[in-house]
């Protein structure tokens, strides 16, 4: 079975009572039992939900898993993978990572005595260094953000499994359509939901998906003594949004490469950092590792300062200023004010996220309309 | 671009960007990005003065469910915007839809015409309801414009089809049924639910009025019911007024999911037309099959206006299977294993159906001899599947 017929049909079995086409949204809270002591399937919404279930079900057929496990977000979800280690383990993480997971691993995971540091994914040599005799947890995203550097995944899961330590990769911006890190050695992805697997601006959540059914059991675990669970309607709404998944992300690719080549010649613009331009660093390892497309993301520098990428951001009519991406209308931002603002300003500068920058998330809008957007922005 | 109104979206924008941001606000409520559902039944007046402005209609406002909500007012104008309408009603489904627009229109004595093939409720709806009040329908065999023509009265009100027609696919030519019309001075409505506003245009051709199951492809996810009347706002001020006093509006939490749906309208369409052509084009080389209908085959007895109307043609498939049986026939659609038997069309999960069990079971013989619907006629409606898991499931199951 392909793809759109996975993600149209699996986890989404008619249903046997009332022969609905789709599945009910199960909003129970609790599920009554035949006898004390004895669990039928379902007990506890927390613990599980048949919609909820439904959606893990899709997602891990996506994602070659042999399960996954829905969160309310995608914090959420990356925050249940951080409870995996105890007191004295070290994750390191890529340092092209969204603030949000920069903020969670710096100022709440080390709380409880977790050590974590960041190096350049990119460059293997320097993060095999970074690696030490307590790292349990490596974690990377491929495309990175914002600079959409691209991490050999394959490479990365052969090292951490040289040094004993598990591999999350934050799979967010390339999706199952581009790429399956599960199949290239991966032990889980994370996603978050809110983005292309929703895929309309109307949902938050998160998605663990891993290979290991013993990893499925303990990250079940923590899932369940925790709570940070998805909720019924939200899970209907993201099973919906992934049976046009494969169409939205490919037309959105298509779209992104023409915007990509077409800011690469224009003089207003310093530089543009996109996987699927040949003279992007990560491009060759891309090819590889991306297949149908190169991510919907797109990030560029405009000639100027702070204040004339701000111009840009709030001077277009079609892309909206907002935070967020992967879905159907068309985001820009400026990661320096909005999404990275959580990192340092050091951090900022040394990890190159530049003032200038601006960022993309391309839509499903017709590219002529956001060409035409783009470009009378670029003359603010 | 700035809240685009109905009918005056900038010609320049592509049809993607007209189903994502035509009808809403730039600006939403709390600045979210996806506008609210908005479930209230009833809306406050600040003052007895605000009463009164509302109803000296100094200011447009909600007021009580059943005459509008804000959810359905942006998608009304995003419906319209997509087919080019410079209005729409939205309905609670697609028969509240027609029922809402005929009963505007009609009084007793006027006649309607019809295309004989058509819904089987659509029928129903004029032959048994209508004619209580006195309104006469008369039908007349699909695409024969010299016997509509023939059939017009001075009492004639309307002339009716769908292009293309459920489940035969004749396309109509809407250029010489908008000119018998205009001849007659009476109106027309064409139901397009089987095109979309993303293959066919009505109103493009002068048509008065066009009709949308937009349970269909307009939602797309086999997931709510909706109807929708585009046309003039002039046209549709007393079918807005008699949907207020009937009731059939559609909900807040429904217009949510299909305004969700319409995002991916163009994208959805693009894959249902490729299955449809793709599938139409396997099955008319299959042995076991005698004949199929589809607009997109050179063998379609409408190509030629499907080509000169439509842009596409859509994810439904009809076809006869050779020398079958009803038996035989019902064992091939109990036999695949993607498309699930049940009735509608148009949302993402591919349907099947056998017509004759399906839709006309209670028919005498000769009745459905006289609709066309052979005891070995399929109905596929094509989803979103890939392409070559539906042909493969198609093959297993007429080769089984």
């Amino acid at each position: 079975m392909k793809f759109r017929t996975k993600a149209i049909h699996l986890g989404n079995e008619r249903d046997a009572q009332t022969g609905a086409v789709v599945p009910p949204i199960h909003v129970a809270s609790t599920f009554v039992q035949h006898q004390a002591g004895e669990w039928r399937e379902f007990d506890y919404s927390r613990s599980g939900n048949p919609t909820r279930k439904g959606l893990e079900e899709t997602l891990a057929a996506l994602e070659g898993g042999c399960g996954a496990l829905a969160f309310a977000s995608g914090m959420a979800a990356t925050h249940a993978a951080t409870m995996l280690l105890r007191s004295g383990d070290h994750i390191l993480a890529g340092s092209d990572i969204y603030g949000g997971t920069y903020r969670l691993l710096h100022k709440i995971v080390n709380r409880a005595g977790i050590e974590v540091s960041l190096a350049p994914a990119t460059d293997l040599t320097a993060f095999a260094q970074a690696i030490r005799p307590t790292t349990k947890l490596i974690w990377i995203e491929s495309p990175g953000n914002p600079l959409m550097s691209i991490t050999d995944i394959a490479a990365v899961a052969q090292l951490a499994q040289r040094h004993d330590c598990l591999l999350g990769v934050d799979n967010t911006f390339a999706s199952p359509v581009l790429t399956r890190p599960l199949e290239l050695g991966a032990d889980i992805v994370m996603h978050s939901a809110t983005k292309y697997l929703g895929g309309h601006s109307d949902v938050l959540g998160g998605a663990l998906v891993v290979k290991d059914p013993e990893l499925f059991k303990q990250l079940y675990f923590v899932q369940n003594a925790t709570g940070g669970v998805l909720g019924p309607f939200d899970a209907f709404l993201v099973s919906r949004g992934l049976k046009t998944l494969a169409i939205r992300m490919l037309a959105q690719c298509e779209t992104a490469q023409t915007l990509a080549e077409w800011l690469t010649n224009d003089p207003r613009v310093t530089r543009v950092l996109y996987p699927g331009l040949a003279q992007h660093p990560g491009h060759d390892i891309a090819r590889r590792q991306m297949l149908g497309g190169f991510g919907a993301m797109l990030t560029f520098e405009v000639a100027g300062d702070y204040a004339q990428a701000k111009r840009v951001a709030e001077s277009t009519k079609l892309f909206q200023l907002a935070v967020s991406l992967g879905a159907v209308e068309s985001l820009i931002e400026q990661p320096a004010s909005m999404s990275h603002a959580s990192y340092d300003a050091a951090a900022r500068a040394a990890f190159g996220i530049t003032d200038g920058l601006i960022r993309l998330s391309i839509g499903l809008e017709d590219v002529e309309d956001l060409q035409a957007d783009l470009d009378q922005a670029l003359q603010a | 671009m700035t809240d685009p109104t109905p009918g005056q979206s900038p010609p320049r924008l592509g049809p993607s960007t007209i189903a994502i941001h035509s009808g809403e606000s730039r600006q939403k409520l709390a600045h979210s990005i996806t506008d609210p559902i908005i479930c209230a039944s009833t809306y406050t007046f600040a003052n007895t003065q605000a009463v009164i402005d509302y109803i000296e209609q100094k200011q447009q406002r909600e007021e009580y469910g059943r005459y509008g909500n804000p959810g359905e007012d942006v998608i009304e104008k995003k419906l319209a915007a997509i087919e080019g309408g410079e209005d729409a009603v939205l309905y609670a489904s697609g028969m509240a839809a027609i029922v809402g627009l005929l009963m505007t229109k009609l009084s007793t004595g006027d006649e309607i015409i019809f295309f004989d093939e058509c819904y089987h409720r659509s029928r129903e709806f004029c032959v048994k309801h209508l004619t209580r009040y006195g309104v006469v329908t008369r039908q007349v065999k699909a695409c024969d414009y010299e016997a509509m023509a023939a059939a017009i009265t001075p009492q004639t009100k309307m002339l009716v089809s769908e292009s293309p027609t459920n489940p035969h696919l004749s396309c109509v030519d809407l250029e010489k049924f908008v000119a018998i019309a205009r001849e007659h001075q009476v109106e027309t409505l064409i139901d397009a639910t089987l095109a979309t506003p993303y293959n066919l245009r009505p109103i493009e051709y002068g048509v008065d009025y066009v009709l949308h199951s937009a349970t269909k492809y307009l939602g797309g996810h086999n997931d709510l019911l909706a109807g929708v009347i585009v046309g003039s706002a002039e046209k549709l001020d007393a079918v807005r007024n008699l949907r207020g006093i009937m009731g059939a509006i559609n909900s807040p939490h429904n217009v949510y999911l299909l305004q969700r749906g319409l995002k991916t309208f163009e994208l959805r369409m693009q894959r249902h037309n490729q299955n449809g052509q793709a599938l139409a084009e396997f099955l008319e080389n299959h042995p076991r099959v005698e004949k199929v209908y589809y607009p997109g085959l050179k063998s379609h007895s409408y190509h030629a206006e499907a080509v000169k109307y439509m842009r596409g043609f859509g994810g439904l498939v009809t076809f006869l299977v050779k020398d079958a049986d009803w038996r035989q026939t019902a064992n091939v659609v109990d036999a695949v294993q993607i498309p699930r038997i049940a009735p509608s069309l148009g949302g993402v999960e591919s349907l099947i159906e056998q017509p004759l069990v399906m839709s006309y079971y209670e028919q005498k013989p000769e009745d459905r001899q006289r609709f066309g619907i052979p005891d070995n006629m399929i109905r596929l409606a094509c989803g979103l599947e890939n392409t070559e898991d539906l042909i493969a499931d198609l093959q297993q199951a007429l080769e089984r």
